[in-house]
């Protein structure tokens, strides 16, 4: 692995959003995003998984610079882009691109196909005329596996899995390296998500592109992924190769998600003991100090409570835990 | 005898765009005790067919024509002529002896009252107890369902409650009268994983303490093998498998179970092969077709298929598949 290129490399990135109401009101902070790190390597698919409000998709935004980030570095290609803006983020964003969950909320839709995909090409100046444009269009179209005359139409025709198609078109029509996808197939059916994963994986392999890939269903994200990073309440607790997470998760956290995971497998679902978690997750306003997965964990200690444990390298796995610790 | 039968139901709404025949001919039969899973895609006719039972219908719903006959007594809305005199009936039943469990319990719940008033009020119009005993017996719920301090709690509203806990309150609130049937449509879908673990192992303890048949609507087959006796397979308003959940996860015979289960992965399976998708889409049910529902996306389809609905064949005593190539296969046998 190590010969392989780095392509994106987030360091102790922290994303925090201000939400006190009032004035004179106490100071509320979300740490949506603390203290981050990790990095992707060339055509590698790196996996984030987590529940619901653990800061996975604020962290692929900030990523995409929808979100300013607090503090920490993001190097694309070994440059910082963390605190770009103007021309220099216009680039940036010629090479990152992202794919949204809701194919219904991200197209517009009074444009057609055609025009939705056109766009971002016009705003990089790729090409001169509207006949290559409309040229590029067709082949994407084709890529993705649309029909050309879909170019005319608008996206209320279309379904759900077509309408995500359109969505990778048009994040593919300015040749990105890299691409944010947050939740692609959550929206989908089953029959229909199948169909978009293997898409993606196809243009992966063809045109070299990183994915992060972003998910809560598990099986999809170790279908997909290289590598995993799962997060809780901000962190990245663990990260490691996906075989490996999945069959040895080192973090208790990750060991109760997997164990929570449905098997499609009568047998096998009906046998598996699982580790069900007690309580939810905690709000993420204003976090105790200690790790955050303290007050759940079956393992934690007084010192989980006091202290937050480093993110500790074992191989080509990390894990913060104190568990681990030599 | 089985707890509740249903025969040839047909459900249809007028929309602008013409009549949508959301369920075509749905016939199944439930055990008591006995845990069914309905799975489908969106728009398959599951839910539809939940609501019909349940005589829930949208206002644009046209008459419903089948058969449905619960622990004994015809309750389809056919039966009943006069409208009032139906719903009069379903209102005596829904919620007593079948409840229903909803996908969203953020609208499920009423914003505006306070827990204890949605938990007490079934429980005083169906059992016939006064405000006391009722209260004892949503405490009693409260902690069945896993509610800490449920004193506490009964007095707050549901925006207090976090996505897994406002779930709980609506099992809470179907198990109030000890239902016969529960019908659970999704009801963790919304949920995050360790959550549903939570809501799942749940449903399965209150599955072995009481002797309640459950019918659980949902797409996830993960679920379905987790909790499931029997499994559905519904596309394009029919039903086209039956079976144990063995039977259909082992031994599947519809192209449809077929290809469903061929496209989701299992985390267990190391193997890098790829998925193998349906193509296509589901049908129009504004226009179903009139021969096989999956004929345009079934690599196995033959003439026949397009032009005339297959039969309905029998493997076991539990399992039954509706398709021509199946028939052709068991022809050739004989």
């Amino acid at each position: 692995m190590s010969e392989e290129k780095t392509i994106l490399q987030v360091k102790n990135l922290k994303t925090y959003f201000d939400v006190t109401k009032g004035v004179f009101a106490k100071k509320q902070i979300v740490k949506a995003v603390d203290d981050v790190t990790f990095d992707v390597k060339e055509n590698e698919t790196f996996g984030l998984v987590g529940e619901s409000g653990c800061g996975k998709s604020t962290l692929g935004r900030t990523i995409v610079k929808l979100y300013e980030p607090t503090a920490g570095t993001i190097a694309f290609e070994g440059k910082d882009i963390s605190r770009i803006k103007g021309k220099e983020l216009k680039a940036y964003r010629k090479d990152m691109q992202m794919i949204f969950q809701d194919p219904y909320a991200s197209l517009n839709p009074r444009m057609t196909v055609g025009e939705i995909i056109k766009e971002p090409m016009k705003i990089f100046n790729i090409y001169d005329t509207d006949e290559q444009r409309e040229a590029r269009v067709r082949e994407l179209l084709d890529i993705v596996s649309l029909k050309p005359d879909h170019i005319r139409r608008y996206p209320a025709e279309f379904s759900g899995g077509q309408r995500q198609r359109i969505g990778i078109a048009r994040a593919l029509a300015v040749n990105p390296k890299f691409i944010v996808c947050d939740e692609p197939i959550s929206a989908l059916d089953a029959s229909i998500q199948a169909q978009v994963i293997n898409l993606l994986k196809r243009i992966q392999k063809e045109m070299g592109i990183s994915y992060i890939f972003i998910a809560h269903d598990l099986g999809m994200v170790k279908h997909i992924s290289d590598r995993i990073g799962v997060m809780y309440l901000g962190h990245l607790v663990e990260c490691g190769p996906s075989d490996a997470v999945y069959h040895t998760p080192l973090h208790p956290y990750t060991q109760a998600l997997l164990s929570a995971i449905p098997i499609p497998d009568p047998d096998v679902a009906k046998a598996k003991q699982r580790i069900v978690l007690e309580g939810e997750i905690p709000s993420p306003i204003n976090t105790p100090p200690g790790c955050p997965f303290a007050s759940r964990c079956p393992r934690a200690t007084e010192r989980c409570k006091k202290e937050t444990p480093k993110s500790i390298q074992l191989g080509n796995r990390s894990v913060a835990c104190f568990l681990y610790e030599k | 005898m089985s707890l509740l039968k249903v025969e040839d139901l047909h459900t249809e709404f007028k929309t602008d765009q013409g009549i949508v025949h959301a369920v075509r001919g749905v016939s199944f039969e439930l055990q008591q005790g006995e845990v069914l899973g309905i799975v489908g895609e969106s728009g398959s006719g599951k839910s539809q067919t939940m609501y019909t039972i349940m005589g829930l219908l949208s206002e644009n719903a046209l008459p419903v024509k089948g058969k449905v006959i619960f622990d004994g007594k015809d309750i389809s809305a056919e039966s009943y002529p006069n409208k009032k005199e139906y719903n009069k009936m379903m209102n005596e039943i829904r919620g007593n002896t079948i409840s229903m469990i909803f996908q969203d319990p953020m609208t499920f719940l009423n914003p505006v009252l306070k827990i204890g008033t949605q938990l007490i009020e079934p429980i005083m119009n169906h059992k016939k107890v006064s405000k006391k005993e009722a209260y004892d017996i949503a405490i009693k719920l409260m902690k069945q369902v896993g509610i800490p301090s449920p004193e506490k709690r009964i007095n707050q509203y549901p925006f207090e409650f976090s996505g897994g806990m406002r779930q709980r309150i609506i099992i809470a609130i179907a198990l109030a009268c000890s239902p016969k049937l529960i019908i659970a449509d999704e009801p963790t879908t919304a949920l995050d994983v360790t959550i549903q673990a939570q809501v799942l192992e749940l449903i399965n303890s209150l599955k072995e303490e009481s002797d309640s048949s459950i019918i659980m609507i949902t797409h996830d087959l993960g679920v379905v093998a987790k909790l499931c006796d029997r499994v559905a397979i519904m596309y394009g308003g029919k039903i086209v498998e039956i079976g144990t959940d063995r039977e259909i996860f082992y031994e599947p015979k519809h192209p449809y179970t077929e290809g469903l289960l061929n496209c989701i992965t299992n985390p267990e399976d190391d193997s890098d092969e790829e998925l193998q998708p349906i193509p296509g889409t589901p049908p129009d049910l504004l226009k179903p077709p009139v021969g096989c529902p999956f004929y345009a996306r079934c690599k196995h389809a033959m003439k026949i298929c397009k032009e005339q609905m297959p039969e309905v064949t029998t493997f076991s005593k539990t399992h039954q598949c509706a398709c021509w190539l199946i028939q052709a296969k068991e022809v050739s046998h004989e």
